[in-house]
């Protein structure tokens, strides 16, 4: 990829004022939407991202249902007036396939044995999009999940890094994407340290790919807590620190 | 196995145990060690109507992969670049569990990898397709058909959708009078590097390269790696289940040194080629 613009200055800041191994700011509200079991909104950067989650509930059409297990579905789409240039609300290759890796991404971290022949469906919509769309709406749908109150092994935490000017940088915003050249989104389960959605794109040298997975996972870890935070927001309220439990 | 739909074999529960004591063994129950890819058959120029072909085995896993030369215009935001158009199907020949239809969402997760590894590598250098910078460029649509699935198709399409641009002959095309006209000359494919794919599969704490189908159907998840001679270009995890962060960093290390034994195979065919 050819680079028009430097997108790291002198003083090592890059285009949105950012360090390295900085996150954008991101804010997750729990239980915005009424009707469904669980809900979040996610604001990472300029994404804006709702994620709802219905079931577990009965499987339609009935064919699809395991007799031992529960069916995971996920749906990530993207409005119309989301991006520069509308996008046709059809879903596009691109979304089938994210659809595909957010829903195995999220898989690994649910009890779906718990929920024989039901099904769980998660929505992901992208009302605003930057950089890094995919890793946000997993984190979204890892909270919605959790305020449905499935049975989880962990949350499931997405940040991605990159090279940026050839240096590895944290959180690829949507310049550093199309200007940049790599990016690769990473989920993760910290708490089981198990990596659930890996994807690249871009050139990498050889010494520099465990140093991007290992900055990917640290993004992961510190969105992790940011998930923490604001599921104890809604069910404790201020306490944001859970009490120990005096025996 | 995913929860949407099957489209893999169904291994008998026998079997899997069988699949498990071996592994266990540090064996794969076609005698092959884990890092051991199956054997890889190329063959280049086997379509003569296209401008550039390949059939690729792996293993029983066959591909077919042709490329057609048109021009048209370019992607928008890529107005100086050729543009680029890869396709997969898996026909129904190529298994019991196949049926005709539009692609479903691992045939397009397939076609998206082998696309995001030629170019991410940049391996054809785009910016020299160009006939009227703006309005008229090449366009090269390579179609890869899924003749037999054995597992694995991924690489085995990687290397077919590889080979077939690496032996294409690119017609020259000419404006004349504000039209394009087919010079009835060619030249090389404009080829600045070499995508290689390897994915392996991780079956409870083993990591096994280039899996079978029966191995795909017992797996947790699977990884695909695309390398070229500088570093890393692609990489895509797959697959319901997870990877631990050394598991990655250890297919890293494997897709670089068997991404180096494939590329010297596909060179060789640069050199037969002339």
């Amino acid at each position: 990829m050819s680079q028009a613009r430097n997108l790291i200055d002198e003083t090592g800041k890059r285009i949105d004022g950012r360090g390295f191994d900085e996150l954008r700011n991101v804010k997750i509200t729990v239980g915005p939407v009424k009707n469904a079991d669980g809900s979040a909104f996610i604001e990472f950067g300029k994404n804006k991202i709702l994620a709802a989650v219905y079931g577990p509930r009965e499987v339609h059409p009935k064919h699809m249902a395991l007799p031992d297990r529960c069916v995971l579905r996920c749906r990530y789409h993207m409005s119309p007036f989301s991006t520069d240039t509308r996008k046709n609300p059809a879903p596009s290759r691109r979304e089938v396939e994210i659809s595909k890796v957010m829903r195995e991404a999220l898989e690994p971290a649910l009890m779906l044995q718990d929920y024989p022949r039901a099904a769980i469906d998660v929505y992901v919509e992208v009302l605003q999009s930057d950089g890094g769309s995919r890793c946000a709406g997993i984190t979204a749908a890892s909270v919605a999940l959790a305020d449905a109150g499935i049975s989880m092994h962990d949350l499931v935490a997405s940040c991605a890094a990159g090279k940026v000017d050839n240096k590895i940088v944290l959180d690829i915003n949507d310049e550093e994407d199309k200007e940049g050249q790599a990016d690769m989104p990473v989920a993760y389960m910290p708490r089981l340290e198990q990596v659930t959605l890996l994807q690249l794109d871009g050139r990498l040298a050889p010494e520099q790919f465990n140093e991007c997975l290992d900055k990917a996972i640290g993004g992961c870890k510190m969105v992790y807590e940011i998930q923490k935070q604001a599921l104890m927001q809604k069910y404790f309220g201020n306490e944001t620190e859970l009490k120990e439990e005096t025996q | 196995m995913s929860s949407s739909k099957r489209s893999t074999i169904i291994v008998e529960h026998l079997r899997k145990q069988q699949m498990w004591d071996a592994l266990s063994r540090g064996k794969r129950l076609d005698g092959r060690d884990f890092s051991e890819t199956r054997q890889l058959v190329i063959e280049t120029d086997i379509i003569k109507k296209a401008n550039g072909s390949a059939r690729v085995k792996l293993g029983d896993t066959e591909v077919i992969a042709g490329v057609k030369v048109e021009t048209g215009e370019p992607f928008e935001g890529l107005e100086n670049k050729g543009a680029l158009i890869l396709s997969a199907e898996v026909l129904p020949t190529a298994s019991p569990y196949i049926e005709p239809g539009p692609p479903d969402e691992e045939v397009v997760e397939l076609a998206r990898v082998v696309d995001r590894g030629v170019r991410e590598s940049e391996m054809i250098d785009l910016e020299k397709l160009v006939l009227v910078p703006g309005k008229i460029v090449y366009t090269i649509f390579v179609d890869c058909s899924i003749l037999n699935a054995d597992g694995n198709l991924f690489d085995a399409t990687s290397y077919a959708t590889v080979a077939a641009l690496l032996t294409a002959k690119l017609p020259i095309f000419e404006m004349q009078d504000q039209k394009v006209v087919d010079s009835g000359n060619t030249q090389p494919m404009p080829v600045t590097s070499m995508p290689v794919s390897i994915t392996a599969a991780r079956i409870g704490d083993h990591v096994l390269i280039d899996p079978s189908a029966e191995e795909e159907a017992c797996m947790d998840s699977r990884i695909t790696i695309t390398t070229t001679d500088e570093g890393f270009c692609a990489t895509q995890k797959g697959h319901t289940g997870s990877f631990m962060p050394d598991q990655i960093k250890k297919a890293a290390e494997a897709a670089t040194i068997k991404g180096k034994e494939v590329r010297a195979r596909l060179k060789e065919l640069l050199v037969n080629n002339g």
